[in-house]
């Protein structure tokens, strides 16, 4: 993956999110307290905020670039964005909230197929059940399910177990090595614990008060140990 | 009950559910600009529609008098160019119900489209969905309870209405009559039990409208 942030300069409450970086990992965890800009930078990278100046591509495509005047609209991104609070449509089953934006990936061997994310993510005894009768870590899987069945390109979490205990925590993060292992796409994990960084991420970037101040490598990819 | 009294009850409750279902788009349209974004003159616009809660209703009904009128903006270029009149006809009615209950799903639908948390509608939006799609699967779906109890809370506006309609389309019994002006037309003539069996309907389709719009609301907060 490569996701270009280029000039990027967002006015939030108290300071502006100021970002100049490009990522390379496959997995790349942004690091930092609550209320750095951790998930203002992924709303942005997403469509959802408009910043008063930005250049992002992803893999060389432009999603944003407001020297240009082009913003690709959210829809069109390809991006699956798994936040803080899930945002599981309520008023739907499991099912429904799979298929919302399940694109139609017939062919059981495709690596979104329907089939193929629910059994990688064990959410096949859930699925006629209403979101809202799932417990914590069901519904993380759910949510997942969901934004991996848009065919991605690339994958944004905002602390997807910050509201799990540390038992949960532990039963999720395989599911999410294996969403990084199986279907190859490419994530941002934003989350203030360093143990979740690296138990997933290569690399973590360090964010304060909007600015990405130091990157760490956690352990090398098996390209970069080549 | 007299077949005349059934046709009345017939026409007032038919009329109000016409107006109710021709503000339901523009109610919705209102609502949700109002609910979820912030444009110049908004204030403007919500203190317009507000406007027929607070004014008196014949000062209403005197101001789409003279729009509805065949001298008026709106009356006279259906006269002219269509021959129809609108003013003193059922038509009449239909808008003065309208603009009077119209506030009422505005103001309902609005809360309620305030409470749908914008985050489900960007998610579904990076899922894909266009504005259309993201409105009617899951801004609609969630604000359902309050559309509907503001639908409700309207047509049992529209069926009291009087001070409008009466200034819009007078009362011509078996053309424009409705309860609310039948009600004050019999009571003036000394038709005693006449206005009180009306007074009876009215007070029993008033309070099933305004129940079911209750249970509505109630059913969205134990829903939350």
């Amino acid at each position: 993956m490569n996701l270009q942030l280029k000039n990027i300069f967002l006015p939030l409450a108290d300071f502006p999110l100021q970002i100049d970086l490009e990522i390379e990992g496959q997995a790349t965890a942004i690091f930092g307290p609550s209320g750095a800009g951790k998930t203002s930078l992924l709303d942005l990278i997403a469509g959802l905020r408009r910043p008063a100046s930005a250049v992002v591509r992803l893999d060389g495509r432009v999603l944003t670039d407001t020297s240009a005047r082009i913003t690709v609209p959210t829809r069109l991104r390809q991006i699956g964005y798994v936040p803080q609070d899930l945002a599981l449509f309520p008023h739907l089953s499991v099912r429904h909230n799979l298929l919302y934006g399940c694109k139609d990936n017939h062919d059981s061997n495709s690596l979104f197929s329907y089939e193929h994310v629910t059994t990688v993510l064990e959410i096949a005894p859930l699925i006629e059940r209403a979101v809202t009768n799932l417990s914590g870590g069901e519904k993380q899987r759910v949510a997942l399910a969901r934004a991996l069945l848009a065919s991605p390109r690339i994958l944004l979490l905002d602390e997807p177990l910050a509201s799990l205990d540390t038992v949960l925590k532990s039963k999720i993060i395989p599911y999410l090595a294996r969403v990084r292992d199986e279907f190859h796409v490419p994530m941002l994990y934003v989350t203030h614990d360093w143990g979740e960084a690296e138990a997933l991420c290569e690399e973590a970037l360090i964010m304060e008060c909007g600015k990405i101040v130091r990157g760490e490598l956690i352990r090398k990819t098996a390209t970069q140990e080549k | 009950m007299t077949a005349d009294e059934w046709q009345l009850l017939w026409f007032t409750a038919w009329v109000s559910a016409l107006s109710t279902i021709l503000i339901l788009p523009f109610g919705l349209a209102t609502a949700w600009l109002l609910a979820r974004h912030e444009w110049p003159g908004k204030s403007i616009v919500e203190t317009l529609v507000s406007l027929p809660l607070v004014m008196p209703p014949v000062a209403t009904g005197l101001i789409l008098l003279k729009i509805l009128g065949e001298k008026g903006a709106v009356g006279g270029f259906f006269y002219r160019h269509f021959d129809v009149d609108i003013a003193f006809t059922w038509r009449g009615v239909l808008i003065a119900l309208a603009v009077m209950s119209f506030p009422l799903l505005v103001r309902s639908t609005r809360v309620a489209f305030e409470q749908v948390n914008p985050r489900l509608e960007q998610i579904a939006r990076t899922l894909g969905a266009s504005n259309a799609r993201v409105f009617t699967t899951i801004t609609l779906p969630l604000a359902s309870h309050g559309v509907i109890g503001g639908l409700l809370l309207a047509f049992a506006r529209a069926l009291g209405e009087f001070g409008a309609t009466i200034m819009v389309a007078g009362y011509i019994s078996g053309r424009t009559a409705t309860l609310s002006t039948e009600i004050y037309h019999s009571f003036n003539n000394g038709e005693d039990s006449h206005a009180y069996r009306l007074l009876g309907m009215s007070v029993a389709l008033a309070f099933l409208a305004v129940w079911s719009s209750e249970l509505f609301m109630r059913r969205r907060k134990t829903a939350q």
